[in-house]
């Protein structure tokens, strides 16, 4: 196992190069002028021009601006946004905040969607069981910018029992009600899977093993059939770690939340290529992280598979 | 000042974005009651990061723009309605309109101890001058005479010989050309003074300005892409002083969000209220809240290089295109009144502001006409069937998808023509088109006031070769009327001759005026005294704590 | 849960590998033995041998066609793609005649559900945004199901070096954000002048197949290292055969479950698209758009919103219904009779 993390490690290397370049290409490749839009639409003299595209390396072909890129990056230099901030720093301030935020989201999911995937699944066709299928459907069909902003209505104004957006210490209170909205579409997969899971696995042999055993049915549940089902699920939770941390811009939007999913956002808008690409190496190593935590699970949950 | 910055609104996904400073009309009464206020109240206000460090001339977007006009302080101010009022300068006078001698206040002071002295101003200019320096407003200082010399590329020359210090406390400006409006300019962010440490290094002075405005910075006040905390400046000594204990900018990425903490009274001040709120925000907020017209306005360009809208037949197309938008139902629906029907190229809340220019009928909704006239032009030279007419806009910073929609739909009700909005994700790739002229059909513009002025809806657009005249419009019957606008001895003059251009424009619609932008904003009920400014910024120094 | 009350005789499978002294059940169970001559053995256990063999998959189709779940779910996505081939049956009122005049008014003569902020006839725009809709969670997941499933398959069976590749590779795509990716391809020469829904198809299939190849990926792990993978390969049957007949309809479970909510998510991710303009032009029609638009609407007059959005949500829980019912079809011990 300790091999198994080992390699898992030394692939991040190239992983986060080719990241990294794959980046810095797309950001060189978007349509637009970033300098042009600095002006704002208003006149801008040809030297102010020129000095500007020099200070960020826009006058260099792309390879000499990755070149330069790297060169900083040994130096653990990520390069500086359009405002002059380091790059480093506000990365810094922003990443802990969404770093909570998705934690929070994920255990949200994992926690509800368990509970109640296990429930739907053993009652299969029951009153619970579509009454929750209703609701993922609202969750689906209904985009997160319209739930988020109807839930900070209700909750953060009608009744007022929280603040409509996140301090900005953006302290773990505040998180609670954006965390849920973040992690509503993906409760919706994670109750599915594991309702699923439970009914393939609640007719399994073990299960009749178990109960024929005399094992009480709370056991049989929480410790057979939960288990066994568990593997789809994990596999869901883990790739979504990610997505929770990059793509929650919707929600920090609606929520203030100053976090990566705003920052990265503007940085593409912007062309703000050293922002854009510091981000993504960071969720990227999150990424791998997050896979091999996984994969460690794997063989936790089920002893039959080996890690290789 | 361009509001169609992406800066302005930072938006998320498009639903999220609001951009609109929705407008016009009659405003909230506003509470005037002074007494019992509590002076020692933070204020808590809406804002955008700023782009840039803090130093006047780099400092072009509304973000950066009303931190900086508080923490400044320059030769004069604007007051509520525009009119410029001296705050530094004691005077400043001219016989020719070309040479000006300033005469500045002594005894004021910078926060880090530095007196302002002429010298302090002659310095800041000069630095926002120089190409060496970068400094994004530079061309502000171009009608100073050595403008040219210092700004060109590679310059060595740092100092323009249009500015001369006299003695401590007057210093004299000699322009390249009569500019009779040039005093107006002087209240606009790029001509604050700033004292020497600026110089020695602009970058960390930019994260820690010391200033002689109104307020200061707090101790570690900029927290990036958070806040913003300022708090009283006891030296100062203006027509501004603060009637609060400190203003603190909220950054904000989406106006909705603010919206619903200025109603959980959780943000005391905000300067616009979302798309999502037009309809009920009055309700929402009793008497809380404002709607006055500023000084912007809302156009479409068509630029004079598409061959389908060149000579004749391009004119009565652009006349029948304005003729079949009814600005005063998109008002109705889309901005839920506010906004006024433009009905020339500036602002009613400028001096000189006509609405009876003639030529303006062009700018009323007349279906009948507009169809005669698009059948004229298609005798003259046919449109293309099946061509749809764009109109292009960026939309990361919106809030213009509704209403160009709805443009859309009256273009084609009306005219029988496909229209349709164009999206453009990105404002720099918008930039981008206009930069290079491949803009198609017609696209989004608007202006907003940089200082209160005719000229300055004028001049920057619509002048041959000018810096914002985005569809490359020109004709020298137009820039001749201002240069003469300008050369006039004052300024009620100047005005006449600047009316005068605007009925050449009415007749060429090089953009087609859509409405005057107004403020619709509000506040909760922990303050009082709440006004918005000329420029739809509200007026942060008389806030008061209830 | 099978209905067969006859006892079966229980095998020690390794899937419950530890056997725990559980607490000794207090509870006397009475074991019933039916005689023998009562009960033909063919009834039960006996395979019919006069029967012709059917493939896994004839067996799921027969289960299946008998099921309401199945039948009511096929006859609403029969009409959703009926609706969405044939919009003009269904209305005769123009989606895109839209006039201020109408705004936000409710429901009148010939437009039953009211209109749109931009004054269009809302039931009209559900009929004709079907298309577009159905046609992008439709294809989308299809390709993200044919892509990802299959990659996911690869990696997740033959592991090594082959796992390492996909897996990091969709490790970048999962960190790239949609918005950058988006941007670009709408510039490529092929999309840029005349966008579709094919652009947008792409762009989301090429956001959404790492999720679906992680799914995969972690079913077939799991399903390979069952006994009946060992007993195949045991049998001869080549290790690629294996993944085809056994690993991969041992796995399809979670996969469905996924791309049947993925589905309903990618037509709403299309309004995102939409939105940010680099999704459908406006000219083309689609729920996704008109759910997008309806935001500001949504405190004065949610119907607006509602409606799209119902349309929607029929589309989805008729596919998730679908999905159940193949699911079950396919799982031998919950097949009925």
């Amino acid at each position: 196992m300790i091999l198994f993390t080992f390699k898992r490690f030394l692939q991040l290397i190239p992983v986060f190069f080719g990241a990294t370049l794959l980046v810095y290409f797309l950001v060189f490749a978007t349509p637009g002028d970033p300098i042009a839009a600095l002006s704002g639409g208003k006149p801008m003299s040809p030297a102010v021009e020129s000095a500007l595209r020099a200070q960020y390396n826009l006058d260099q072909p792309f390879w000499v601006q990755y070149f330069l890129y790297l060169k900083n990056l040994v130096t653990f230099d990520l390069g500086q946004t359009f405002s002059g901030q380091p790059v480093a720093d506000v990365i810094a301030r922003a990443m802990p905040v969404t770093a909570r935020l998705a934690v929070m989201a994920l255990a949200i999911e994992a926690f509800f969607g368990i509970i109640f995937g296990v429930i739907a699944g053993l009652k299969k066709g029951k009153l619970f069981d579509s009454t929750v299928l209703v609701a993922s459907l609202i969750v689906i069909a209904v985009p997160t910018f319209v739930l988020g902003f109807v839930l900070q209505f209700i909750v953060g104004v009608k009744l007022d029992w929280a603040k409509p957006t996140v301090g900005s210490t953006a302290p773990w209170g505040d998180l609670i009600l954006p965390a849920t909205v973040l992690g509503l579409v993906s409760l919706a997969y994670v109750l599915r899977l594991t309702r699923t899971s439970i009914i393939e696995n609640k007719q399994a042999d073990y299960v009749r093993t178990a109960t024929a055993k005399g094992l009480s049915r709370r056991r049989v549940v929480m410790v057979h059939i939960l288990r066994n089902s568990l593997i789809p699920v994990v596999t869901f939770l883990g790739a979504d770690l990610g997505t929770l941390m990059g793509g929650a811009i919707v929600t920090e939007g609606i929520f203030n939340v100053p976090g990566i999913g705003n920052l990265v956002y503007q940085a593409v808008l912007k062309g703000e290529t050293p922002t854009v690409v510091a981000v993504v190496s960071v969720l990227v190593v999150v990424f791998v992280i997050a896979n091999l935590v996984v994969d460690l699970l794997y063989a936790w949950l089920d002893p039959r598979i080996r890690l290789v | 000042m361009r509001y169609n910055r992406t800066s302005k609104a930072l938006v998320l996904s498009a639903a999220l974005a609001l951009t609109l400073t929705a407008c016009g009309g009659g405003g909230a009464e506003e509470a005037d009651e002074t007494t019992g206020g509590d002076p020692s109240k933070v204020i808590t206000a809406n804002s955008t990061e700023p782009q840039n460090g803090l130093l006047p001339a780099n400092t072009n977007e509304v973000g950066g723009g009303r931190v900086m006009d508080l923490l400044f302080t320059g030769l004069v101010s604007y007051d509520i309605d525009g009119k410029p009022v001296n705050e530094l300068a004691e005077s400043i006078e001219t016989t020719d309109a070309k040479t000006y001698t300033i005469k500045i206040k002594t005894g004021q002071k910078f926060t880090n101890g530095e007196a302002v002295t002429a010298k302090s101003f002659v310095d800041a200019w000069n630095f926002g001058a120089a190409a060496k320096n970068a400094q994004l407003n530079s061309y502000f200082f171009e009608s100073i005479k050595g403008y040219d010399t210092v700004s060109a590329e590679g310059a060595t020359e740092e100092t323009m010989e249009g500015l001369k210090v006299v003695d401590d406390t007057t210093f004299t400006v000699e322009l390249k050309r009569a500019e009779s409006d040039f005093p107006l300019r002087l209240g606009y962010t790029a001509f604050y003074p700033l004292p020497a440490a600026a110089f020695e290094d602009p970058k960390a002075f930019g994260e820690k300005p010391a200033g002689n405005g109104p307020y200061k910075l707090a101790e570690d006040g900029w927290k990036h892409n958070v806040q913003i905390d300022l708090v009283p400046n006891a030296d100062y000594s203006g027509p501004r002083t603060a009637a609060n204990g400190g203003v603190s900018f909220k950054i904000y990425s989406t106006f909705d969000a603010a919206y619903q903490d200025l109603l959980a009274n959780n943000l005391d001040v905000l300067d616009q209220i979302p798309p999502s709120a037009l309809q009920n925000y009055q309700d929402d907020l009793g008497d809380r809240w404002v709607n006055q017209a500023y000084a912007g306005n809302a156009t479409m360009t068509i630029a004079s290089y598409l061959p389908e809208f060149k000579g004749e037949a391009g004119e009565l197309r652009r006349q029948a295109i304005s003729m079949s938008i009814n600005r005063q139902e998109i008002i109705d629906n889309i901005f839920f009144g506010g906004k006024q029907i433009a009905k020339d190229f500036t602002s009613p809340v400028l001096d000189g502001y006509s609405d009876a220019l003639p030529g303006n009928e062009v700018l009323t909704f007349n279906a009948e006409k507009a169809k005669e006239l698009w059948a004229e032009a298609d005798k003259i030279d046919p449109w293309p069937a099946d061509k749809t007419f764009t109109m292009t806009s960026n939309i990361d910073g919106a809030g213009n998808k509704e209403y160009i929609e709805a443009m859309a739909n009256q273009i084609s009700n009306t005219l029988g023509i496909k229209a349709e909005l164009n999206p453009i994700p990105t404002f720099k790739e918008m930039r981008e088109l206009v930069v290079s002229k491949k803009l198609t059909g017609a696209s989004r513009a608007g202006w907003q006031a940089d200082y209160p002025s005719l000229y300055n809806f004028l001049g920057p657009l619509y002048g041959t070769g000018a810096g914002s005249n985005d569809g490359d419009y020109s004709s020298k019957e137009f820039d001749q009327k201002l240069a003469e606008g300008l050369a006039a001895t004052s300024v009620e003059e100047g005005n006449k001759i600047f009316n005068e251009a605007q009925q050449i424009l009415l007749k060429d619609l090089p953009v087609i005026p859509l409405w005057y932008q107004a403020v619709q904003g509000g506040w909760s009920d922990q303050v009082t005294d709440v006004k918005f400014g000329w420029n739809g910024v509200p007026v942060y120094n008389a806030i008061v704590g209830k | 849960m099978s209905e067969n009350p006859t006892p079966e005789i229980i095998e020690p499978t390794a899937s419950a590998p530890r056997v725990r002294a559980g607490k000794i059940s207090s509870r006397r169970i009475e074991h019933y033995v039916a005689p023998l001559e009562e009960t033909p053995l063919q009834s039960v256990d006996k395979v019919d041998e006069t029967a012709t063999p059917l493939s896994m998959w004839a067996q799921a189709w027969r289960s299946l066609r008998t099921q309401p779940l199945f039948i009511i779910s096929a006859a609403l996505i029969l009409l959703v793609i009926a609706v969405a081939a044939f919009p003009g049956l269904f209305t005769s009122t123009s989606p895109t005649s839209c006039s201020l005049e109408f705004a936000r008014q409710g429901p009148s003569a010939g437009h039953p559900l009211g209109f749109t902020f931009q004054g269009c006839d809302i039931y009209a725009r559900i009929m004709y945004g079907a298309q577009a809709s159905v046609l992008v969670g439709l294809f989308t997941t299809i390709a993200v199901v044919v892509f990802g499933g299959i990659l996911g398959a690869l990696a997740g069976y033959y592991g090594g070096w082959l796992d390492a590749i996909l897996a990091r590779l969709a490790d970048i795509f999962f960190a790239l954000p949609l918005i950058l990716g988006a941007i670009i391809i709408m510039q490529l020469p092929a999309f840029r002048e005349n966008r579709s829904i094919w652009t947008v198809i792409i762009t989301l299939a090429i956001f959404g197949w790492p999720q679906m190849a992680r799914i995969t990926r972690g079913a077939v792990i799991e399903a390979k290292s069952s006994d009946y993978v060992m007993a195949s390969r045991s049998l001869g049957l080549s290790k690629f055969k294996t993944l085809v007949k056994h690993v991969v309809p041992n796995s399809l479970a979670p996969v469905i479950v996924v791309s049947t909510i993925s589905l309903g998510i990618y037509i709403v991710a299309e309004a995102t698209l939409s939105f940010l303009g680099l999704g459908l032009p406006p000219s083309i029609m689609s729920w996704g758009n008109d759910i997008a638009s309806a935001q500001i609407s949504v405190r004065n007059n949610p119907e607006i919103l509602m409606w799209p959005a119902l349309a929607l949500s029929i589309t989805v829980l008729s596919f998730i219904m679908l999905g159940d019912a193949v699911r079950d079809a396919l799982d031998p011990k919950s097949r009925k009779g």
